[in-house]
Formats: structure tokens, sequence, C-alpha cells
């Protein structure tokens, strides 16, 4: 009998501490699916952030070490001048990537760091209890905005592949959504062709993974995944924002 | 091979380091030490190393933690607020147990400060300025000769005990030239020997196990636990890393203690005071953490007064009165904001001390 | 032998560094101990210079900060007011005279004026002033051997720099006190 589905050696057969409805889990599995399809697990060293998936080295069977807040591509840098030949990926959330870990996003991105960057956007800190993030979007309630940020206060939100995308330094930069089955098998294609463009030294690759928060959106899984599909792709809108591959085709 | 050089000390060290198998350096350009990043942005790509330009002291630490993390031999400098920014980094590589070696060069504060020496550090290198229970062994050269062969070993004290190690100079060692004898190079480790020399590195070519390098340990008993073993690792470190020189102990009147610069001039100061018939000694503490307390206890019953000799408003007369225990009056000499203070002006505080302790 | 403090200052761009380095280098070749140890300052270009270096013979240098000093080199007129104090009882002072129209105050000391600027000209280098300086210095403080000053410079004015070698081997004998 042919199996039709196994599971990833590039997961660890642990469950995960993250919330019912989080799309953690599946970012951390199209990652790790990837990486196993293309053969490179005993071959790739991670960064895990802090937020949430501080924990991601529970999850992901990889060679792995922790960062301090923000700082996951200043340690990527410091892994790929060790190891050239390995491929090194970093798994950041937005509180990390594009708040306190902005210097370092985008002096990696500037770089043309040799690494890939997955920036899972949730537009909240979900570890600290669901405050206020750079991403979280205008009139979005958070617990250091409970009335709904506003611009007055707190400004526009980020959008971090339209500002990477200004430099020269990436080769790769999409932004993707983890909310129906095709986009998800959009993201994990994605997710590929970041870890190729790397292994072929092209330069930064940079995936954002729009993804839900149901805890501190106070909404069901399901409206979650709605409220992402509507709202949030609304103001971060899908799509490739640099593809040095393409351009020079 | 081993040669005598005449080097500046910024130079020196540099490449002291990468004589004792440093291969990676990560630095942000800051007075008075951006010899060092120059230097090392020149030799280490010739000597198949890399050198990456940070884009503040909060990444220069960060990559020099990755890097570490993957089991390079790594080497970071900076200097006084640079090494403020970078605490945060010191308590994580502690935490996680990663080796890197650290030099401060350092200058006057508070805040930015001047570009003059200083010794100001003291606390926030012995005491550290990051959070948590950790401590970071920190030596203090007193020329730069002792620095080069401290920054040799230190990369593999810091493999030793897998924790940073940390080399205090001041501005004006760093500015300074003195003939130097550089030892000869050790292997460097090569990206392929790491899984082997450092099975506990991440790097990506094990096969069946996996390394995890990590400082969060969320369950209290699991980290109450890694605490105590860092403690334990700490107390060897404790035994093993204690340096120190004494001088005419027997016979002092007046005992100094000053470490680094200060040291040298204290020297002076003791051949000055013994034409005025006045015998004193000198204790130089060479390791500030761990620090050579019992040092005091020999101390003899002849002298008056214990004399700190510091370019900081005193932060180790701390250290200086766990040593002496109320035995002896402890006093203290010192200039601080980069002004320096010179051998006679040290003779005759001195005078002025045992005056007033007779 | 006693150890030796010097001190030199000037301005910027004067070789003032460059005086006390090669002395320290020629200390070096010669097997004695030596420190040298400039002032540094935010300053790149055109402020003041100076150096301290103290030459040991037999025992390694104490301190290389000095309070006094036996021999001061002054290139120019504020480091003549400025360092005129510094020169033990009994010390030297080269005053650069090419620069420098005062004399300086204190009668305990022996003063020596050396043109080191109109004698560098004459001998068709400008930038060999400092040369001329340090081999009056060494002339009447002989603190190290003149062949180590040789090999110094034999180092320095190599390759690219060779045909500088002559003329500051000129320069370094071109003061006749």
């Amino acid at each position: 009998m042919k199996p039709v589905f196994t599971v990833t050696e590039g997961m660890l057969p642990v469950s995960t501490s993250y919330c019912p409805g989080c799309t953690h889990g599946v970012a951390h599995r199209i990652i790790m699916e990837t990486l196993d399809e293309m053969g490179l697990l005993g071959n790739t060293l991670g960064v895990a952030p802090i937020g949430c998936s501080v924990v991601a080295h529970q999850f992901m069977n990889v060679d792995m070490c922790e960062a301090a807040h923000g700082r996951a591509p200043a340690v990527a840098s410091g892994i790929r001048r060790v190891h050239p030949d390995k491929v090194v990926f970093t798994y950041q959330g937005d509180g990390d990537l594009a708040s306190i870990g902005m210097g370092e996003i985008v002096h990696a991105a500037a770089r043309g760091e040799k690494f890939s960057v997955f920036f899972i956007n949730n537009g909240i800190y979900g570890m600290t209890g669901g405050q206020m993030a750079p991403t979280t979007l205008v009139g979005q309630r958070s617990t250091t905005c409970v009335d709904g940020r506003t611009v007055e206060q707190a400004g526009m939100p980020l959008r971090i592949c339209e500002l990477l995308a200004t430099l020269d330094g990436p080769a790769y930069i999409e932004r993707v959504s983890l909310d129906s089955p095709a986009r998800i098998r959009a993201a994990k294609k994605a997710v590929r062709k970041a870890f190729e463009y790397q292994i072929a030294g092209k330069g930064f690759t940079f995936v954002e993974l729009l993804s839900t928060c149901p805890t501190n959106w106070g909404l069901t899984p399901p409206d979650a995944m709605k409220r992402m599909r509507e709202e949030v792709c609304a103001y971060y809108p899908l799509g490739v924002y640099k593809d040095t591959g393409k351009e020079a085709e | 091979m081993s040669e005598k050089v005449l080097m500046k000390g910024n130079e020196a060290f540099a490449e002291a380091v990468i004589r004792g198998g440093v291969r990676f350096y990560f630095g942000y350009p800051i007075t008075p030490q951006s010899e060092i990043p120059e230097f090392m942005s020149r030799e280490l790509p010739k000597r198949g190393g890399r050198f990456l330009q940070a884009e503040s002291e909060l990444g220069a630490i960060n990559m020099a933690y990755g890097c570490g993390a993957a089991g390079g031999q790594c080497f970071i400098s900076s200097s006084s607020p640079g090494i403020a920014l970078m605490q945060e980094g010191m308590s994580f590589l502690c935490g996680a147990e990663v080796p890197v070696t650290l030099l401060n060069v350092s200058r006057g504060g508070p805040g930015i400060g001047s570009i003059q020496p200083g010794q100001a550090d003291y606390n926030q290198v012995t005491r550290g300025g990051g959070n948590g229970d950790y401590r970071i062994p920190v030596f203090a050269p007193a020329s730069i000769q002792e620095a080069v062969d401290i920054l040799y070993e230190a990369p593999s004290i810091a493999d030793r005990y897998r924790n940073p190690v940390m080399v205090l100079a001041d501005g004006l060692m760093g500015q300074m030239m003195e003939p130097v004898m550089l030892p000869e190079e050790k292997h460097a480790f090569t990206s392929e020997e790491i899984s082997t020399a450092k099975p506990w590195a991440i790097s990506g070519s094990k096969k069946g196990t996996r390394s995890v390098v990590k400082s969060l340990r969320l369950q209290p008993e699991v980290l109450e636990e890694h605490v105590e073993h860092l403690f334990e690792k700490y107390a060897v470190m404790e035994k093993e890393l204690e340096r120190v020189e004494c001088e005419g102990l027997e016979d002092a009147e007046v005992v100094f203690v000053a470490f680094g610069t200060m040291a040298r001039l204290a020297r002076e100061a003791m051949e000055l005071l013994e034409a005025r018939g006045i015998k004193a000694g000198l204790i130089r503490p060479i390791s500030l953490w761990p620090y050579p307390y019992s040092a005091f206890d020999r101390i003899s019953p002849r002298t008056k007064a214990v004399v700190s000799v510091e370019l900081s408003m005193g932060q180790m007369l701390q250290d200086i009165n766990l040593g002496v225990k109320d035995r002896v009056p402890v006093r203290l000499i010192h200039r601080v904001g980069g002004m320096l203070p010179t051998s006679i002006e040290v003779v005759e505080k001195t005078m002025k001390i045992l005056e007033e302790v007779r | 032998m006693a150890t030796t403090k010097l001190f030199f200052a000037g301005s910027g761009g004067q070789g003032v560094l460059t005086m006390g380095q090669m002395l320290t280098y020629a200390a070096m070749y010669a097997d004695m101990n030596a420190t040298w140890l400039p002032s540094y300052g935010p300053e790149m270009r055109g402020g003041t210079a100076n150096c301290t270096v103290v030459i040991s013979p037999d025992k390694p240098v104490s301190c290389p900060l000095i309070y006094e000093a036996d021999d001061v080199v002054v290139m120019n007129l504020p480091s003549l007011t400025k360092f005129e104090s510094l020169v033990k009882p009994g010390g030297n002072l080269f005053v650069n005279s090419s620069l420098i129209d005062q004399k300086p105050t204190r009668d305990d000391i022996n003063v020596y004026y050396v043109p080191a600027n109109d004698i560098a000209m004459k001998l068709g280098n400008a930038r060999t002033a400092n040369v001329v300086m340090l081999g009056a210095l060494v002339s009447v403080a002989p603190v190290v051997p003149v062949e180590m000053i040789y090999k110094i410079m034999e180092k320095t004015f190599s390759g690219r720099k060779a045909h500088l070698l002559d003329i500051n081997k000129q320069a370094f004998h071109a003061w006749k006190g």
C-alpha cells in the first residue's frame, strides 16, 4: 500500500506548545518538511528568536541556537562565517524582527548575508501577552492599545518586505499567508525557493509568513483565519517583492 | 616562530589572539581601540579567517555569540561604552556557555565620558552589567608583553570552561608601543574539525545527534540546576585562574594595590619612596576576577597602610577591603576623567597618608 | 645604565611621533627595554602631537608615564611654552630654532638651538627636519647606538622609499652643534 502521508523527520515527535489555531506549527512544519525533502536536515543550522517560538528548537530537528531578542540576524551572520557551506536560517516574530531587531535585520539584508529569514508576522506580541507590535493594524486592539492602535500615537504599521526590498542585498523577498491549504502550499514553495537561492549563493532571502494569534486577537481559530484573509492581507499584500533570479531571466 | 617586534598595543593584542587560534572577529569602531578592527580587517582574510564590521556593538557581541555557538574561535574588542552596550550579550554567552575572548580597551566615563585612559570599568567587568548569576574571568595585564601572553592563552581558557574571558587594558596600553616577543602560532580549528573538537557546538554535521545552544530554561528547577552547574564551574575557575604578582611585602611600610598601567606607576613610586627611606610593596592583581584576596594575608604586621592607586573613584576598594579584613587602614590615590597621576604625585600623597596613619 | 626619559612635542605633521618611534626601534635593536607613548586626541590632523619615550638598558621600563624628562625636544613655539617645565634640572632641551624665535626662561637646563627646518631645506628635503633634530639629540645624549638608528632607517627606507635613505642619514648628521 502506498502511504498517503508520512511525518517529516524534520519535526521532533513531540507536541508543540503553541495555542490551538496558532500557525506557528504550520510554519515550522513547512520549513522542516522542505529541508527534509531537500535532504538538508543534517546540514542545517537554525536560530530561534525571543517570542513564542523561542522554543522552536524543541520541535525543529536540526542544530539550533537561541538568540537574544531581535539579534537572530547578527547571530546567523556569525554562524555563517564559521560554516560557509551549511544551510542557515533564522525564524523570527514581528516584535523580534520588526521592532527590537530592526537594526540587525536591515544590516544583514543590506550585507546580502547568505542565509534565509522566516518572518512570522501575526501583528502582536504573543509570548508577553498581547501587546501592540510594530505590525499591529490600525484599529486593532491590544493590551497596550485597548481601544485600538491609532496613527496619532503609534504611526502606521511597518511593512517589512516593502522596506527590505528597497535594499540591494536581498536576492528574494516574498510575503505569503498561512490562511488556507492553497496558500500554505504556496508558502511552502516560497520557503523552498529561499533555501534554493541560499544554496545557490544568490544572497539574502526573506519570506514573511502572515500568521494568526487567535488567543491574543481574541478570536476563534476559524475567525482568526478569516480576519487574516480579509483584513491582514489587505494591508500586507501577498506577493514577490524581490527576485533577482527572475530579474536575471 | 616566535619573534621580537615593536608594536602598538592594539595591534599586538590583535596579533596575539590570531596566534592564539582566533580566526573570527566582529567589531565596531570606537576610540581608543579602532586599530584592532583595522588590523583584523587586513590580517584575518590572509590567515584563513573572517572579519566582519558589525552595525553596532550589539550586533558585534551577537555575531560573536553565533560564531562561538557554531564552534568558531572568536574575538571581539571594544572600549567602555561599547562594552556597556554588550552586557546583554555577555550574560547570554555565560548562560548558553559559549566561549568568546573579549577585550576592553577602557576609557573614562560615565556616559560617553572621554577617550583618554580610565579604569572605571572595574565594577562593570568584575561584577558584570548583564542580568542573572554569571561570572566572567577578567585579566588586567600591565605591559604589552603580558597582554600578548594573556590574549594568546585566552581563547583556550574560554574553550576550557566554555565561558567568555575578558582582558581589560586601558587606552594607554592600546596606544603605547613596547618591544614584545610574539609567541608561535597555534593551530586554528577548521570548520570541518569543529564537530569533533567541540561536539556541543552547532555545526550541522553530526549524524544522529543534535546540538542546541541556549540560555532559556523556563522550568525553575531546570534553570536552578543550570545555575548551580555554572557556579560549580566558576568555583573551579576561582581556583585555577587567580593570578597576582607581589613585590616587597615582607618589610613594606606601605603597600600599593594597582592593576594595569597604574601598577607600573606604583612600581616607579616604590623606587622613589625607597630613595626617601620608605619601603613600599605592591600587590598587582592580574586576575580581577577571580580576585587574589589571599595575597593580602601576606601583608606584614609592619605595614601601616594599604593604598589603592586607581583611575577610578575607588571601584577596587571593595575587593581590597575584603582582602585586608580591617587589619590595616586602606586609602585611595586616584585620578579620573582621563587624567593620569604622576609617580611623584603618588609619592607625595603616600607621604601624607603615612603621616596621617602613624 | 640608568633609565632615560625623553619627550618630543610639536604640531601634527612635524614627524614628532616618528622621532620617538625611531628611537624606540633603535633601543629594541640594541636589546634595551623601551616604551613609546603618544598623546592621542579626537583630531586626526593638525593638532598638537607629543610622545614620551622611556629607555631602560637593563631592567624593564617601570613606568611609561613621566613627570620629568632628561631630554625634551620642542618643534614649535606652543610646545616650548607648554613643556619647558618638563625638563629635569640639568637636563637637555632641544629647540627647533627655525620655527621658535623665543628663548626658554629657565637657567638650570642645557639648551640646544637646532635650526632643523633650515638645515633640512638646505639638504633638499624639508621633511627631514625631524631626523635633523633626532641626530642632534643623539649626538648630545647618546641613548642608543647610532648603528641602530641606521638599522631602523634602512628598514623604513627600503623598496619604494629606498631613495630616501641617504638623505635621511645625511640629515641625521647634519647638525654640528
